[in-house]
């Protein structure tokens, strides 16, 4: 799987609208030589590489853990309200200025509240981690965010402004300079060590709450750090790459069969295939042949919802 | 010195005043009708209910237990069992292992012995019948070696010949100088398997002792409300209502 990251890391450096060398590139960069290969490489394509890996890293990682806590194989950021919640805490930021000195970090901050009140509130809501609750409560709260995030929109104070708002909030790792992975690095290592720390926990849940704590583990203090953790990853993808749906639901999903189906199992391997998804997923709508870029997020949504509609029919018949 | 010993143990309404003993070697059954507390007092033990009184494990009270030595000390199979994901009995088992942070492959493979699920190692749990989860739930537990297995109606919805294979694997984990309680409906299996039993009403325990003590005739009336016929010195005992 790493080989398969690194293939398409490189793919990824390698396509584009104009052909230039990545060796040559990566050296010039490095040795800041001031050449055409150096600054398409290094500042453009490396960044929209890393931040793709780091994006889908942090999506993979959170769905499978999300998942793994809600007993759930339906769920993902999107679905429960974390990505609504990041984005109306990112953008409620953006628009206003609030904490301007604090500069890019402000945005992730907030993206990162937001989501950890969009979880809190649907955990609040759900109670436990019944499937059909959490469905509907996530619903509940993505609505209200949504609503909120429509507000926000409608008292913008200008239409360009409006305009790049929607652009980012439609997801895609484009024109953001390497200083987003300052905020995306960190963000990834935190939030993937505090749901790594709790991986028994995700184990043992699948038998059910009573037997995990019975198995000496803090159900209730694992689950709130799972959840934070997930906040701090789905907080800071959202505020540097806007919305990219699907990806959180679908790695763990495709991959749960053979991690033989044990959630922690599961945590690394949808981190890689996260990463590598959002990665390919890039690179095919650089390779799409249309004048403006569709966006990644745009592309993920049209990918992912039939893929979800397919397995919410396979989940009906197995309820029948 | 008491493997596990309780002194007036109480929870909120459902257990009043609870005490009880359980020593090594020894399968203890509390049996009573639906609602008499045979859960909560389990539960209670294994440190998932808030409790007034006392719980002592061997010489030490149940509060200075860490949550990991605790689990350590004690496995509990709660009534129901689910697994939420379609894993593969061996996976199921190795759970177990998580108080101690391990896969110890050559005690997973013990406890899959002991309970007699070897053969399906590699099947997955959703693919197997009630009366072969039950065995595994028990291997899950068996593999955490608790110095006290606390195991709640393992017998419910199986035919009678898992039941006996429940029982036996019981019977067999406390003559391994550990301590087995468990809450029974079945009042001949209690008579046939254990040492000691606990007729519980009400939250209240109503008696405590040996098979002959407790399963009489007039007590059973008087906790069940219907006649009950015991014949204590057949083999196998029989105690079934009239």
């Amino acid at each position: 799987m790493l080989v398969m990251l690194l293939a398409v890391a490189w793919l990824s450096l390698w396509i584009g609208s104009a052909p230039v060398s990545v060796i040559d590139g990566l050296i010039d960069w490095v040795a800041s030589t001031n050449s055409r290969e150096a600054i398409i490489i290094g500042e453009i394509r490396l960044p929209r590489t890393l931040i793709a890996i780091f994006v889908g890293a942090a999506l993979g990682l959170s769905g499978a853990a999300l998942q793994g806590l809600l007993r759930n194989p339906l769920v993902e950021p999107g679905l429960v309200g974390a990505s609504q919640g990041a984005a109306l805490g990112a953008a409620t930021v953006f628009y206003f200025g609030i904490f301007a000195a604090a500069g890019s970090l402000a945005i992730t901050v907030a993206g990162l509240i937001g989501a950890m009140i969009a979880l809190f509130l649907m955990l609040a809501l759900s109670g436990t981690g019944r499937p059909s609750l959490v469905i509907l409560a996530g619903l509940a709260i993505s609505t209200i965010a949504g609503a909120a995030l429509a507000v926000v929109l409608n008292f913008a104070p200008n239409p360009y402004a409006m305009q790049e708002l929607v652009f980012w909030l439609l997801g895609s790792v484009s024109n953001r300079g390497l200083d987003s992975l300052v905020v995306l690095v960190p963000a990834l290592l935190v939030g993937g060590a505090i749901i790594w720390s709790q991986r028994s926990l995700l184990a043992a849940l699948g038998l059910g709450e009573q037997i995990a704590s019975s198995m000496g583990l803090a159900v209730n203090r694992g689950s709130r750090l799972v959840v934070l953790g997930t906040a701090i990853l789905v907080g800071a993808s959202v505020s540097v790459a806007g919305n990219i749906g699907f990806v959180g639901l679908l790695v763990p999903h495709i991959l749960r069969p053979l991690t033989s189906y044990r959630p922690d199992k599961l945590l690394l391997p949808s981190a890689l295939a996260g990463a590598i998804l959002v990665c390919s997923a890039d690179i095919l709508v650089r390779l799409l042949p249309y004048g403006q870029e569709l966006k990644l997020g745009v592309l993920t949504s049209l990918l992912g919802a039939p893929l979800f509609i397919w397995l919410v029919l396979k989940e009906s018949k197995r309820w029948l | 010195m008491a493997l596990i010993s309780t002194q007036s143990l109480s929870v909120d309404c459902r257990l009043a005043s609870v005490s009880i003993e359980l020593h090594r070697g020894e399968v203890l059954g509390l049996i009573g009708p639906n609602g008499a507390g045979k859960s909560t007092l389990l539960k209670a033990l294994a440190g998932l209910e808030q409790y007034q009184g006392q719980i002592q494990l061997e010489d030490k009270n149940l509060e200075s237990y860490t949550a990991n030595q605790r689990a350590r000390f004690i496995g509990l199979q709660p009534q129901s069992v689910n697994s939420i994901w379609p894993i593969s009995v061996t996976e199921v088992v190795a759970l177990g292992r998580i108080p101690w942070n391990d896969r110890d492959e050559e005690v997973i493979n013990e406890s899959m012995h002991m309970a007699g699920v070897t053969e399906f190692a590699d099947r997955t749990i959703d693919h197997l019948s009630g009366g072969e989860r039950a065995r595994i739930w028990l291997a899950r537990v068996l593999a955490g070696q608790p110095q006290a297995l606390l195991v709640d109606e393992p017998v419910a919805n199986l035919d009678i010949h898992y039941q006996l294979a429940v029982m036996n694997v019981l019977q067999q984990y406390a003559q391994q100088d550990k301590g087995v309680i468990v809450a029974l409906h079945d009042l001949s299996l209690a008579a046939r398997y254990c040492d000691k039993l606990c007729l519980l009403q009400a939250g209240k325990c109503v008696a405590v002792g040996s098979p002959a003590e407790v399963l009489t005739e007039s007590l059973l009336h008087s906790v069940y409300g219907v006649e009950v016929e015991v014949e204590l010195e057949r083999t196998p005992p029989i105690v079934l209502p009239r």
